[in-house]
């Protein structure tokens, strides 16, 4: 690890001032951070440490919730509005890591996440996202991985996180501060392809912090989340699905449908979603969403089957989820 | 049978020291103003240094010390021949890169964060050369070894090709399996001390005798200059039967330094400085009559191996002893790659070889439309087929039939595809388990003091085998004492010899000795001496029955899986195995070594997998949260039963080797419940989802799915 | 780039000049000799380094100590003593809920912190219907909750069947 000074500033405005400094990066649960650092894929030279700051609430506000950025993955899959009312977030949240970590991952920190490209943790390979320029040793690599979906040549890396699936499909929104400065950002919006500049994972400006993440009251239907990975836990995703159905009966009358594990981005499949809009259900339709899900995906050798595993695993995300409702 | 605490499943006498964090592994040693070491790794697979730039980690704050070939000590040459875990392991001592992540340099500071940051501004510039590190790219230079631990690297009976040629039903498959790291939870670490010229090392090794002659001679220093400590022993697996870089470069650092130094390998790096498992491609052919009877077995097995220093996986050297058939083939093949150094990992040739011979009796068993535990049944030998010789005790037939009847293996659906749970497709599988019983010669000192207290000494290791348990039970049985009347002391180089703990051998060959050596006291005892001021050491070592008797432990594995329809997700739902390994000291300790070793077994069909870049000859995903190995929630219920059993060819105790049987065989049962669930064989391990779902989605199995 | 951190640990108040880079696990090792916590793999991977940190149980390789200032630690050593062990320790020698022991203390220190998440009705990935607020204490629960410690003996089954019994007390 470099050396890096710290500080911990004692409110909100303070931190923002702290930023400014040279190669300053805010810390929240570290778990991330630190994990890079230590492989020197990070290489801050100064930490801001936020985790104390008071944006640990979870409230309501407009029918909706607001989730604090400091809100811990265990607080957050934990609390009682989001059980009952965001269970797909409660579910994606609990997949994730393990619940040492998430005791101590926060919102903010687990939406910057970065890829777990094995190339990208190993400073003796080349990689764009990590030193732009020298070449994406995934791409002709072990790429098994990767993204099938809106990658470029520059990166093929996925975003990890199971979290920002589960708020892709809830529409959800980062409030996010700087000095002189507050904006809300549409999570669709918010983590980019990685075009030629995969060094940047959000259009997130420097010394921006998240302050908050806004959930729009929760959409009608039954929710579901399905992550797909080797192991049982304590793994990432090949591929997840956040699916969200509301039938009428035997009909559909809305789906949402967000995949992780296939692009540099939580991935939302909205032509398949309108597909489904008014269909009546059955396991072709579904089936006929997932393929749509796809539509375009592209493999790079290793990951190749992950394309019909995410149309399968959508099919099935929506066959449960419009089950639930059903019950 | 009188009372005796021999066998009894009591709690581990060393159990509170672990549970409360008093055990002291070598990384938890501590010393006066000691300075931390790390290793700088190569960068390339194979080439040579051009130049090592240390300017800037020399300056970095805390620095003390950096080393690499242009200035390391001058050191024993590395030597082919011999021991190969006893051998000179001289480190930095070549311009040569034989493997990517290669120790190149060694950075010392003040402390571990200086040390670690300073590594990282070693400048290393190399020639590089093109490398060989696809196994089946470069079978063309395959060669055959001299030998194998177990004899000949090829062997013949009758005419295979006839044999072949007569069978009703024959399989002909390919089965590989992939390189696996041993990654025990400890991280391999050092402590060097010296004082004067005497040096003490604190190492995590699981043969101290092999590691004092490495250590003393690679630093060409009299032996009785060095001690080796290993008391405790965070896993080994046979990841920790060679020293690496880290014992050697502590000790040369610290006799510069005058100073302790604490040497730590990463997780990063325990992928390629210590060893791992080879990767290797197997052929197997079977044919039998329609009464599932083998005519013919050929097991042909190609494995890779350091082109720095030969090691060959031995996977068909069971398949010699293991089902009766009159003609009969095995042939071992090895490719050098420039690829880090592979050497044995739980079960060395067996794992991985039953991994391929045990499926592909599964898969005859389909053929033949025959029970796969009644094919195995049918093929029961008498004595060994090849060697000729009677078997010192075999109780395979035992382990099947009991094992069916507690699994309840009558319910196991013959037709594969047939049960479903839910979103799950559910199959039975089964699968034999044999592996080679050995023994080494082992000395123990016992001692007994004026109270009746007995001491054992040895250099023997306690791995989590449950060493020093068992000879408390041995000594407490035979001098009629108290457990809590015995002290074992473990792990010092200072202690009579033993082999210490590798390929099973531990117990069949050190309880003899500590039995032994109390015989000697309770003699001297009886003789009106003591028991104050008493002590033996005895030697004991293996007869000739090794030669008179085909000497194995036998198993047999049941286990029920689960594949999701959808995805290929294949997850273990119970899984027992039978196993026959002779007497067996501790229920209790012994059981939980089977039950890991079928776990083992699980994480080798459905998980592991160091998966090799072909570009460089890195190992991609060296981490653990690359390189997955089974969790918690991949293991429900797994549950062991021990027959009763006693081999006395194997030793006068009658016990036999525990610790790597449980892995042989396993994950073929994984495997093999995977095909009766969903119908798709896998023969590439592991067999992860992308594999099953492919199978999944072929015409035939759509079809039967509906 | 030294900081200075104040921490309780074990119920003795620590005050210390560290490295600014210094992690809690390597604090615990390296400064204050408490070597029961151990390094697996120092990346949140493994979870031999678990701690419980005011009470929650956490990866100490995972936090800086400087970001730790203030707060109460508790490692193994903390837990119980070969004396007077903790039930969880004691539970753990009886089922023989280990092997080389090198998870171990991790893995009590995990089954602490996850028993008193239990008791607060927190649910977890295999928890069958999220609106219930008490969670039942089943080997399904205990297997995905501790999932965040790997012990390569395996000794799972043994370790579940530990916690199931001291987690009835
Ligand atoms: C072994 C392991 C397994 C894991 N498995 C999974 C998994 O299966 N699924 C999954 O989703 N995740 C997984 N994770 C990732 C984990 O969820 C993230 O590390 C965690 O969520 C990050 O949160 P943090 O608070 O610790 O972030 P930090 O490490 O503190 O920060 C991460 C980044 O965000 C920045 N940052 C943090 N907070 C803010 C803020 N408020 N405003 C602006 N910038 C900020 C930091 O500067 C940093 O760049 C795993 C992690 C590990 C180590
Ligand atoms: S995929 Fe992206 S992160 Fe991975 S090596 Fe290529 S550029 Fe780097
Ligand atoms: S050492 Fe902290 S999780 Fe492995
Ligand atoms: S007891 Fe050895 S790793 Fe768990």
């Amino acid at each position: 690890m470099r050396a890096f000074t710290y500080e911990r500033p004692v409110d909100l405005a303070a931190a923002l001032v702290a930023i400014g400094q040279p190669g300053a990066r805010f810390l929240a649960g570290g778990t991330n951070l630190l994990d890079l650092m230590k492989v020197e894929a990070e290489t801050p030279q100064h930490l801001v440490d936020v985790s104390r700051l008071p944006l640990d609430q979870i409230s309501e506000e407009n029918g909706g919730l607001r989730i604090g950025a400091m809100v811990t993955n265990t607080a957050l899959a934990g609390d009682s509005h989001v059980r009952e009312h965001y269970p797909v977030l409660a579910r994606a949240v609990l997949n994730g890591a393990s619940a040492q970590l998430r005791n101590q991952a926060t919102t903010g920190g687990n939406l910057l996440q970065r890829t777990r490209c094995y190339y990208f943790y190993d400073p003796s390979t080349p990689c764009n996202k990590r030193a732009p320029g020298s070449g994406c040793s995934a791409l002709q690599g072990y790429n098994r991985i990767h993204a099938i979906l809106g990658a470029s040549d520059a990166c093929i890396a996925v975003h990890p996180s199971d979290m920002a699936v589960a708020m892709m499909a809830l529409d959800a929104e980062v409030e996010v501060e700087a000095p002189h400065s507050h904006r809300r950002i549409k999570i669709a919006d918010f983590h980019r392809l990685p075009g030629n500049t995969p060094q940047n994972d959000t259009i997130l400006g420097a010394g921006e912090l998240i302050t908050a993440v806004i959930l729009p009251p929760p959409p009608p239907g039954g929710q579901v989340y399905r992550k797909v990975r080797d192991r049982a836990s304590y793994d990432f995703a090949l591929v997840s699905v956040a699916a969200v159905v509301e039938t009428d009966g035997e009909r559909i009358r809305s789906a949402r449908i967000a995949l992780g594990g296939v692009a540099h981005k939580p991935w939302r499949a909205l032509e398949a979603e309108r597909q489904l809009a008014g269909v009546p259900l059955s396991d072709d339709a579904l089936a006929a969403a997932g393929e749509t899900a796809v539509k375009g995906a592209q493999g790079h050798g290793h990951n190749d089957f992950k394309i019909p595993l995410a149309a399968r695993t959508v099919a099935s995300a929506l066959a449960e989820a419009a089950k639930q409702r059903k019950a | 049978m009188p009372d005796t605490i021999l066998g009894q499943p009591i709690d581990r006498i060393d159990g509170k020291a672990k549970v409360t964090g008093a055990a002291r592994y070598a990384g938890d040693r501590r010393a006066e103003h000691p300075a931390f070491g790390v290793i700088v790794t190569s960068t390339v697979g194979r080439g040579t240094i051009n130049k090592v730039d240390i300017k800037e980690a020399q300056a970095a704050p805390g620095v003390v010390l950096v080393m690499s070939h242009e200035n390391a000590p001058a050191q024993a040459p590395f030597k082919h021949a011999g021991d190969r875990h006893a051998r000179p392991k001289p480190q930095l001592n070549g311009a040569r890169v034989h493997y990517y992540g290669e120790p190149v340099a060694l950075v010392v500071a003040d402390t571990f964060e200086q040390a670690t940051a300073a590594a990282r501004l070693v400048r290393v510039s190399y020639q590089t050369e093109m490398g060989a590190y696809d196994l089946a790219g470069n079978r063309r230079f395959a060669y055959t070894p001299a030998e194998l631990v177990q004899g000949k690297p090829d062997s013949s009976l009758g005419d295979f090709d006839k044999g072949f040629a007569q069978g009703a039903q024959t399989v002909d498959a390919t089965y590989t399996t992939p390189y696996q790291s041993h990654n025990p939870m400890e991280l391999v670490a050092s402590l060097a001390q010296w004082d004067g010229d005497r040096l003490t090392v604190h190492c995590a090794t699981q043969l101290v005798d092999a590691a004092h002659h490495s250590i003393a001679s690679t630093l060409r220093i009299p032996l009785e200059n060095v001690e080796v400590i290993s008391e405790f022993i965070g896993g080994g697996f046979g990841g920790k039967l060679p020293i690496y870089g880290d014992a050697i470069l502590a000790a040369l650092a610290a006799r510069q330094l005058k100073r302790p130094v604490k040497v730590t390998l990463t997780r990063q790096q325990m992928f390629s400085v210590t060893t791992h498992r080879a990767a290797t491609i197997q052929r197997v052919r079977l044919a039998a009559g329609t009464d599932g009877k083998l005519t013919a077995i050929a097991h042909e097995v190609m494995s890779q191996s350091a082109r720095m220093d030969e090691f060959v996986e031995s996977a068909a050297a069971s398949t010699r002893s293991m089902y009766a058939a009159p003609n009969r083939l095995t042939r071992h093949r090895v490719v050098p790659l420039d690829m880090p150094v592979s050497d044995s990992m739980r079960a060395p040739g067996d794992a991985v070889g039953q991994l391929a011979i045990e499926q592909a009796m599964d898969e005859l068993a389909y053929k033949l439309d025959l029970d796969p535990v009644e094919l195995r049944l049918r093929n029961e030998p008498t004595e060994d087929p090849e060697k000729h010789v009677p078997y010192s005790t075999r109780k395979l037939v035992e382990c099947l039939k009991r094992g069916a009847a507690e699994f309840g293996w009558d319910k196991r659906p013959s037709v594969p595809g047939t049960l479903k749970d839910g979103q799950w497709l559910v199959g039975f599988g089964v699968a034999a388990a044999i592996r080679g019983n050995y023994r080494r010669p082992a000395t123990a000192r016992v001692r007994m003091d004026e109270n009746r207290h007995v001491t054992v000494e040895m250099d023997m290791t306690d791995i989590g085998t449950g060493s020093y348990t068992i000879f408390a039970q041995v000594a407490a049985d035979a001098l009629g004492v108290p457990i809590g009347q015995v002290t074992v002391k473990l792990g010092d180089s200072s202690y009579p010899q033993t082999p210490g703990s590798g390929g099973s051998f531990g117990a069949a060959s050190c309880a003899p000795a500590v039995h032994d050596a109390c015989m000697e006291i309770k003699k001297k005892l009886d003789a009106g001496q003591g028991p104050g001021n008493l002590q033996a050491e005895v030697k004991s070592a293996p007869g000739e029955e090794f030669k008179k008797f085909s000497q194995y432990s036998y198993g047999a594995h049941f286990a029920e899986v689960g594949v999701d329809t959808s995805t290929g997700e294949a997850r273990l739902r119970r899984m027992l195995g039978v196993f026959d390994a002779g007497r067996i000291y501790n229920s209790k300790t012994a059981r939980s070594q089977l039950v890991g070793g079928m776990i083992w077994g699980v994480g080798s069909a459905l998980h592991e997998n160091a998966v090799v870049d072909q570009r460089y000859g890195l190992f991609v995903n060296h981490d653990l949260a690359g390189y997955h190995v089974p969790v918690h929630a991949d293991v429900p219920a797994v549950d062991a039963i021990m027959l009763a059993g006693f081999d006395g060819k194997s030793n006068e105790m009658g016990s036999k080797g525990v610790g790597e049987l449980g892995i042989c065989g396993a994950g073929a049962a994984v495997a093999n419940a995977i095909y009766n669930a969903c119908g798709v064989r896998i023969r590439d391990y592991p067999i992860t989802p992308d594999k099953v779902l492919r199978g999944l989605m072929r015409p035939a199995n759509l079809a039967q799915q509906r | 780039m030294t900081v200075d951190v104040g921490l309780t640990v074990n119920g003795v108040r620590h005050d210390l000049k560290v490295d600014s880079r210094t992690t809690l696990l390597d604090l615990l090792r390296e400064h204050l000799g408490l070597t029961g916590t151990k390094k697996g793999c120092d990346h949140g991977q493994c979870g031999a380094c678990t701690v419980l940190v005011d009470g929650v149980r956490k990866n100490a390789c995972m936090n800086l100590a400087a970001s730790l200032d203030g707060r109460g630690i508790v490692t193994i050593e903390g837990l119980g003593t070969e004396q007077a062990l903790h039930p969880m320790q004691a539970a753990f020698i009886e089922h023989d809920g280990f092997q080389c022991g090198y998870c171990t203390p991790g893995q009590i220190c995990s089954a602490v912190g996850m028993l008193s998440e239990l008791k607060r009705g927190l649910p977890s990935a295999v928890t069958a219907d999220l609106r219930e607020a008490a969670v039942d204490m089943v080997e399904a629960e205990v297997r995905e909750r501790m999932s965040g410690n790997i012990c390569r003996c395996a000794a799972y089954p043994n370790i579940v069947a530990a916690i199931l019994d001291a987690g009835k007390a």
